[in-house]
């Protein structure tokens, strides 16, 4: 079992001063690992022949786990000859290649930024309970899924994913006691989660039933739309409304999106605050068996009525114009359904029955002139108001899986992991510039691995010092959202060093500069 | 700080309490100013060990009664009806207008103690393991908020400023400032000068966070005066879950000498769950033939949820994460083996192949069973069917799925309709199916149906005399609903034991 061979050994090899204080400017590291890696470099970053070969073979050998002890998380490539460092697989990719183990280890010795993901889950550069007792959930290619890893610092967490090359991993909460030890305790109920970041998730399958252009696994610039509006709301939610600052929105790698929110407050939230939270932002309950309606109460809530204001210009653009979704006179008998006024209901389908055409922009429009025209029976003009609002809300409001965040112990989706559908790397969404988002300009895998290797042929020019001084992901699109990353969780630390100052002797900032 | 060892040593020689370690401890006599109180301090007074049964006793008794009320989804004010007289019986509690001139009597005085030390005493029984807390303090908090909610409304404003919880009171600017989404957010009231808010921390609030009955704003809620019995409720929760966990703590360090742990043990283990009263043996049929195959004809004997998830099973070949584990727990509990329920859900599922129903299927169903799984709590049982409370409480389904009870869940008109589609045709039935409904009785809707549909069998087995009225108790288990179909139906069938059955 792989997770038995890296217990004691890792444990062990923890204890070296490298792991905790392995500083991130690239400068530094790089010389110091050319000084003595000549014989390593085979071992974990070389495309050549006879490492191919080793590391296609799978079986994982001690010496290959002990080998990287005085690595640098980002290894240069800079040793490597153009030659031998040509993509082995072609441009079209398939689906079955961004599991390739090969792949896979690549990208994570050479891209994954382990360690602003170890600080951010970690709120401290030095390794604490907070990462050490944290669940991670590898997914290996195959589809087999193991549980309970812990690590206690960044770079086992590597060694393990290298050696490993899971599809993705997941990441659960921090445990009472390390989770590898959790069969040592006489009482079961001892162990349990302790903390763990507010976490949401929005997928598009769930707009399945309002939108028009694609379903199921397919996604288009359109129907993106609709997470663009979710994060909106739910992160004007999140902010004015409970607080919370440190909120981080990461795409989920195909059609949708994940928050996660690090607020030592959020963190510390148990399974019925978090429940509380779910249903504060919930507003769609219906079953398909169930009543009709929302049932929204008047006058609306403040967050209803905020979200409201924010969905209206995309209601109007996004769905009525881009998704049209009463276009046909099949569709169009969703929103009659709609419209509790059978007097209204009746001169509307008369009037679409002639006009055939109608576009769903015209016939959201004839609704009010039909009303006008004094065709209201049983809503009087306030109420017609009140269900057109709901009617906009329930094409526009976020749609959340609730599931996901009421409980603590829940395992989702690390950001920057590769979607094995698609080979996009899971990157954070600048909230700032959240229009600009592209979700299909996303970077995949193998793409990135292709930057690498053209940047080490562009850049013949420069010297050797200076092509190390440049580490992997900075030569690829990837950088951008690395970037970002860092400067989120600098931010964070910053906060959460703030808290510890007088506890901590070191005062808890030290050797990180960023 | 609270003390958890109280000293009842009424048969033991009087101990020179000079000589113990808090030789300057004077007991002073607990002086109750209010009929409700927050336990937040223990008794300190000696009490003989009868007192110190009985009392608990009594509590118990009140204590389980709204358990069972709960857990048959009563009202609260059919909740309160109930108890009232049964109060009277064993808790009696009296405010300080039900004395002569308002003062505090020695009658008065008696009822508190007894309030106070039963409560602490249970506490003692009830905080060993995690599920007893958990289930004590619901059961206190509902009390608690049947005597807060009864009470005189002076003296309950007395009560509450007692407390001092420090709820800080927002001001006239900031009231003026906040106004429109003030006025929004409450639901109800017309004109900002009628009402005032406090602003508290939201976690103190959760549901009527949850519910978005209050104004919520950088982490703090605006919470109506109106509201504050759901606030004085959670604080009241939460101050006793702390009290819980301290006195878990302290338990094994008790000064104890076996007088008193007899008693605590026999206590709690007397307080059992209507839940955990459902055990696999309550279920289980001899020699009725459950297999993978004859599911679709024993449907017939299915209660409409679990009709429902079978019909919409074999509709769409499938069926959403909840409605497997709802249904598959239910075939569990109807005598399904392992075995025979893995082949009933790859033959349902079957336009999927085999690989696929193996990747994503088989392990959840094992995983239900008991089968796989790192809890060693439920290594090998699994976990238990959901019962109608459970049904009914967690868990609403959404869009596409078809778990739940449908009726609860189900609109009236699908609800009619689905019950003319598994042949309930009888109008009165209908509507009185519809009321309960709307008087949210749901299983009682569901024993209604049950009760025309196998009118027949019941009154046979009454008539004969072969049934007690303990086997045609309300049903509030839909595996109870599905032994009982079956047995009625098949009274010729079976050995004559097998009839005599435990609820």
């Amino acid at each position: 079992m792989p997770h038995a061979v890296s217990t004691s050994p890792e444990r062990e090899s923890s204890a070296g001063p490298e792991d905790d204080f392995l500083p991130d400017a690239p400068a530094v590291d790089t010389k110091e690992k050319d000084e003595d890696s000549n014989t390593e470099e085979p071992a974990d970053t070389q495309p050549k022949p006879e490492a191919r070969t080793a590391a296609a073979d799978g079986s994982t050998k001690l010496e290959d786990l002990f080998d990287d002890d005085e690595d640098d998380e980002f290894s240069s490539s800079a040793q490597s000859k153009p030659q031998d460092s040509s993509q082995p697989k072609p441009q079209e990719a398939s689906k079955a290649q961004y599991s390739e183990p090969d792949t896979l280890r690549q990208f994570y010795s050479r891209l994954f930024p382990f360690r602003p993901l170890f600080q951010w889950l970690n709120h401290s550069p030095t390794p604490q309970p907070d990462f050490q007792n944290r669940e991670f959930a590898f997914v290996l290619p195959g589809g087999a899924y193991i549980r309970y890893q812990s690590f206690a610092s960044a770079d086992l967490f590597r060694k393990q994913c290298i050696q490993m090359t899971p599809e993705r991993f997941e990441i659960g909460p921090q445990y009472s006691i390390n989770p590898r030890d959790r069969k040592t305790l006489r009482k079961a109920s001892s162990f349990r989660p302790v903390m763990k970041e507010l976490v949401f998730d929005i997928d598009m399958t769930d707009y399945d039933p309002i939108r028009t252009c694609c379903s199921g696994a397919k996604m288009c610039h359109k129907c993106w739309q609709f997470i663009i509006m979710a994060i909106k709301v739910v992160d004007a939610a999140l902010r004015d409304d409970f607080g919370f600052q440190h909120i981080l929105w990461v795409y989920s790698g195909r059609r949708g999106a994940h928050a996660w929110i690090s607020d030592k407050r959020a963190r510390e939230m148990d399974d019925a605050k978090r429940k509380s939270i779910a249903g504060y932002l919930e507003l769609l309950r219906g079953s398909d068996n169930g009543k009709k309606g929302l049932g929204i109460r008047r006058p609306l809530h403040p967050h209803i009525d905020r979200s409201l204001k924010i969905l209206n210009p995309y209601f109007q653009n996004e769905v009525l114009a881009d998704q049209d979704p009463w276009e046909s006179a099949e569709q169009a008998e969703k929103l009659i359904q709609l419209l509790p006024d059978k007097t209204l209901t009746a001169a509307l389908q008369k009037k679409w029955d002639s006009a055939p055409d109608r576009t769903s922009n015209q016939k959201w429009a004839d609704i009010d002139a039909v009303a006008e025209g004094g065709n209201l029976s049983t809503l009087s003009a306030k109420q017609l108001v009140e269900v057109k609002q709901d009617i906009r809300l329930e094409y526009t409001y976020p749609r959340l899986d609730a599931e996901v965040s009421k409980k603590l112990n829940h395992l989702l989706k690390s950001p920057f992991v590769v979607h094995p559908g698609t080979g996009r790397v899971c990157v954070p969404i600048d909230v700032r510039r959240l229009e600009e988002f592209d979700p299909f300009a996303v970077p995949t895998v193998t793409q990135l691995l292709q930057e690498i290797d053209d940047w080490d042929q562009k850049t013949g020019a420069l010297s050797e010092e200076e092509r190390n001084k440049v580490q992997d992901w900075q030569k690829t699109g990837l950088k951008p959202y690395v970037e970002y990353f860092r400067g989120y969780v600098a931010s964070l630390l910053k906060e959460e060093g703030k808290g510890k100052r007088g506890r901590d002797e070191d005062g808890g900032v030290e050797g990180m500069e960023f | 700080m609270m003390r958890t060892d109280t000293r009842f040593d009424a048969k033991r020689k009087k101990v020179d309490y000079k000589k113990t370690q808090f030789a300057t401890a004077t007991f002073k006599e607990q002086d109750y100013p209010y009929r409700l109180s927050f336990y937040d301090v223990p008794p300190t007074q000696e009490i003989s060990l009868e007192e110190f049964e009985t009392w608990a006793i009594d509590r118990l008794r009140i204590l389980a009664e709204i358990e069972a009320c709960s857990f048959r989804n009563k009202s609260p004010q059919e909740t309160a009806a109930h108890l009232e007289p049964l109060l009277k019986k064993y808790l009696p509690l009296s405010s300080n207008s039900a004395a002569a001139g308002g003062i505090i009597d020695q009658r008065l005085r008696n009822e508190r103690r007894k309030d106070h030390y039963s409560h602490f005493i249970l506490r003692l029984a009830f905080s060993g393991t995690e599920d007893l807390r958990r289930r004590f303090s619901r059961v206190e908090t509902m009390l608690f908020k049947l005597r807060f909610q009864a009470d005189d409304s002076r003296e309950r404003r007395a009560f509450v400023e007692s407390l001092n919880l420090h709820w800080e009171l927002v001001q006239e600017e900031e009231k003026r400032e906040l106004g429109e989404q003030l006025l929004s957010a409450t639901p109800g009231l017309r004109r900002l000068e009628d009402e005032n808010w406090f602003k508290v921390e939201w976690t103190r609030v959760p549901e009527l966070v949850e519910h978005r009955t209050v104004f919520v704003r950088k982490g703090k809620a605006y919470v109506p005066m109106r509201e504050q019995t759901s606030m004085v409720l959670t604080e009241f929760a939460n101050r006793l879950e702390k009290g819980l966990e301290l006195t878990a703590r302290a338990l094994p360090r008790l000064d104890e000498d076996d007088r008193l742990t007899p008693i605590l043990n026999h206590l709690s283990k007397n307080f059992a769950t209507p839940d955990a009263g459902y055990s696999e043996s309550d279920s289980a049929l001899a020699g009725a033939p459950i297999s993978a195959a004859n599911i679709d004809n024993l449907s017939q004997h299915f209660p409409l949820c679990m009709k429902h998830l079978h019909s919409t099973l074999r509709k769409n070949n499938h069926l959403k994460h909840y409605g497997r584990l709802q249904y598959t727990l239910f075939l569990k509990g109807i005598g399904l083996t392992l075995e025979d329920c893995l082949l009933f859900w790859r033959q349902s599922f079957k336009l999927i192949t085999d690989d696929q129903f193996n990747k994503e299927y088989r392990y959840n169903v094992r995983h239900a069973y008991g089968d796989v799984g790192g809890d060693v709590n439920r290594r090998g049982r699994g976990y238990a069917p959901y019962s109608c409370q459970k049904i009914l409480t967690e868990h609403p389904p959404g869009s596409g799925e078809a778990h739940g009870c449908p009726y609860r869940h189900f609109s009236v008109d699908n609800l009619t309709s689905m019950l003319q589609a598994t042949g309930v045709h009888d109008r009165e039935v209908l509507r009185g199916v519809k009321e309960d409904v709307e008087k949210k009785r749901f299983h009682i809707a569901c024993n209604r149906v049950f009760d025309w549909a196998h009118k027949a069998e019941i009154k046979k087995v009454k008539d004969e005399g072969t049934w007690g009225p303990a086997e045609l108790e309300t049903i509030v288990h839909p595996n109870t609903y599905f032994k009982r179909s079956y047995l009625l139906r098949n009274l010729g069938n079976l050995p004559k034991q097998d009839v005599k059955m435990e609820e």
